[in-house]
């Protein structure tokens, strides 16, 4: 119907959104009787929403008519943040903001890497800056959840790890059984991701791909890739924070830092 | 060479912490220890009896002053082997999910040694605790538990051994049957000891010398019979 009103592809996108908006809104006045008030905060929410889909769409027009060092500047710039995001989650690690940021670095940088040059994803601004996106944004949660999971193990068993220390045993050896739990649990939505894809879930990409005319077959095959890579990469970031997070969580002397 | 008078010895030891105010958990302490002798730390709640355990263990670093061991500073070995010389039993027993052998062979397999069956079986008789090699420690009741515990810290065949209220969360007859156990593989073994208890009876039954504390600094210190008839050791009994 909006199409009957709007005919620039700009202004009807506008008028979706404030459609959008105010469908929401409508939704928040209905659960408002039941006494949730969420009126004053959903508006501010929105509009910073808007605000920066708009200035990174802004940025992605930039960087395809641009150079190709712009995409990696972005990936940079997301890495960064997807570091100071985990640092929030994992607080009360020592120096957890550069453990983030060198196991986003070393994982998702290493697996995007062999991907470019197998050539399975293109050097392209188009290409690598969404794709790259959704690497390091999984990255970040199952490295968020492999941190907290971690950190929440480590404070419940102190007695048991420190009689490990007292008994002889490296710190490594004292937390394994909790590095491989948190290990787990951090791995599993990403597991499930790819086992209900198709089922559960048509992931963006692959709607993307059949809505811009490309074969639903070949959108098919290439979002498993895309969801495997995102996988490894994750796979890989939480497997090298593994091995940084006991640095951070005990001394030299081996002597455990982390207090509940 | 001459020997070392003590086995261990603590110089003016202090522990402080500075987050998140700045505390002052232990004082200037000194000690010694000798061969084959049982110390009993006694004192009131937060005098610093479990914050002196840590450090001889090196689970917590000394702010100030040396811990010797066989005179010699126990900052020049390395973590791991002081702890094997000296090993550590803390209250609860917290013992690894598992068997009961797996809970023995621990110590010994972080230095690379595997003990062989009999060697097991043989730890586990002298603790009262034979044909329980295959047990799963979550069916152990907490004296067993607790004797699981000695049997691992014993398995790494340690010089010292540190007792963290060993028996305090027993009832009466399983504090008895761990006390019984603890004075004769101490007696065998002509193993020295370092008890913390805050209970006076058990400290003047298993103790050869007792250092008493309060608030972090050390109010006496000397055979524990002494002690506990002094003015601080009769105070702790008001």
């Amino acid at each position: 119907m909006l199409d009957l009103f709007f005919h620039s592809q700009l202004a009807k996108g506008a008028a979706e959104c404030v459609a959008a908006a105010l469908l929401s809104f409508a939704v928040m006045l209905l659960v408002k009787r039941r006494g949730v008030n969420l009126l004053g905060e959903l508006p501010i929410a929105q509009l910073r929403g808007i605000l920066q889909i708009v200035l990174v769409g802004a940025i992605l027009t930039w960087m395809l008519r641009g150079p190709r060092w712009t995409s990696l500047l972005a990936l940079a710039g997301m890495m960064l943040a997807a570091a100071s995001i985990v640092r929030q989650r994992a607080k009360t690690i020592p120096r957890a903001f550069t453990l983030a940021l060198s196991s986003i670095f070393v994982g998702a940088g290493s697996v995007l890497v062999v991907l470019i040059l197998l050539g399975v994803i293109p050097l392209k601004a188009a290409m690598l800056v969404p794709v790259g996106s959704m690497v390091i944004a999984q990255t970040m949660n199952m490295q968020s959840i492999f941190l907290d999971r971690f950190r929440g193990e480590v404070t419940s068993h102190i007695g048991e790890i420190e009689s490990a220390l007292a008994l002889g045993a490296s710190p490594d050896a004292a937390v394994i059984l909790y590095l491989r739990a948190a290990y787990r649990a951090s791995l599993i939505p990403s597991i499930d991701n790819v086992r209900s894809l198709g089922i559960v879930w048509i992931p963006g990409i692959m709607a993307g791909m059949v809505l811009s005319g490309s074969s639903p077959i070949y959108a098919a095959l290439y979002q498993f890739v895309v969801l495997t890579t995102i996988f490894s990469a994750a796979a890989f970031t939480c497997f090298v924070s593994s091995y940084l997070v006991n640095r951070r969580i005990f001394t030299a002397n081996d002597q455990l830092l982390l207090r509940k | 060479m001459t020997p070392a008078p003590y086995l261990m010895e603590c110089r003016e030891v202090s522990r402080k912490l500075d987050l998140p105010a700045e505390t002052l958990l232990l004082d200037r302490v000194s000690f010694g220890l000798q061969n084959a002798e049982v110390m009993a730390i006694l004192g009131p709640s937060g005098a610093g009896k479990s914050t002196l355990l840590r450090l001889l263990n090196r689970l917590d670093e000394p702010s100030g002053g040396s811990i010797l061991l066989n005179g010699e500073d126990y900052r020049s070995l390395s973590p791991r082997s002081l702890r094997r010389r000296v090993g550590m039993i803390m209250q609860p027993a917290y013992l690894f999910p598992g068997t009961v052998r797996e809970n023995v062979c621990f110590g010994p397999r972080q230095h690379g040694l595997t003990m062989s069956q009999e060697e097991i079986e043989e730890l586990l008789e002298q603790v009262g605790l034979a044909g329980y090699l295959n047990r799963d420690v979550g069916t152990l009741s907490g004296g067993e538990a607790q004797r699981v515990a000695i049997t691992r810290a014993l398995a790494n065949n340690p010089e010292i051994l540190l007792l963290d209220e060993p028996t305090s969360a027993l009832d009466e007859a399983a504090k008895q049957g761990v006390e019984a156990l603890l004075e004769s593989l101490i007696g065998k073994r002509g193993l020295a000891c370092v008890w913390v208890t805050h209970d006076r009876a058990q400290a003047a039954r298993m103790a050869n010398s007792l250092l008493l504390l309060e608030g972090g600094q050390v109010k006496d210190f000397g055979p524990a019979a002494e002690v506990l008839r002094g003015r601080a050791g009769e105070a702790l009994n008001a």
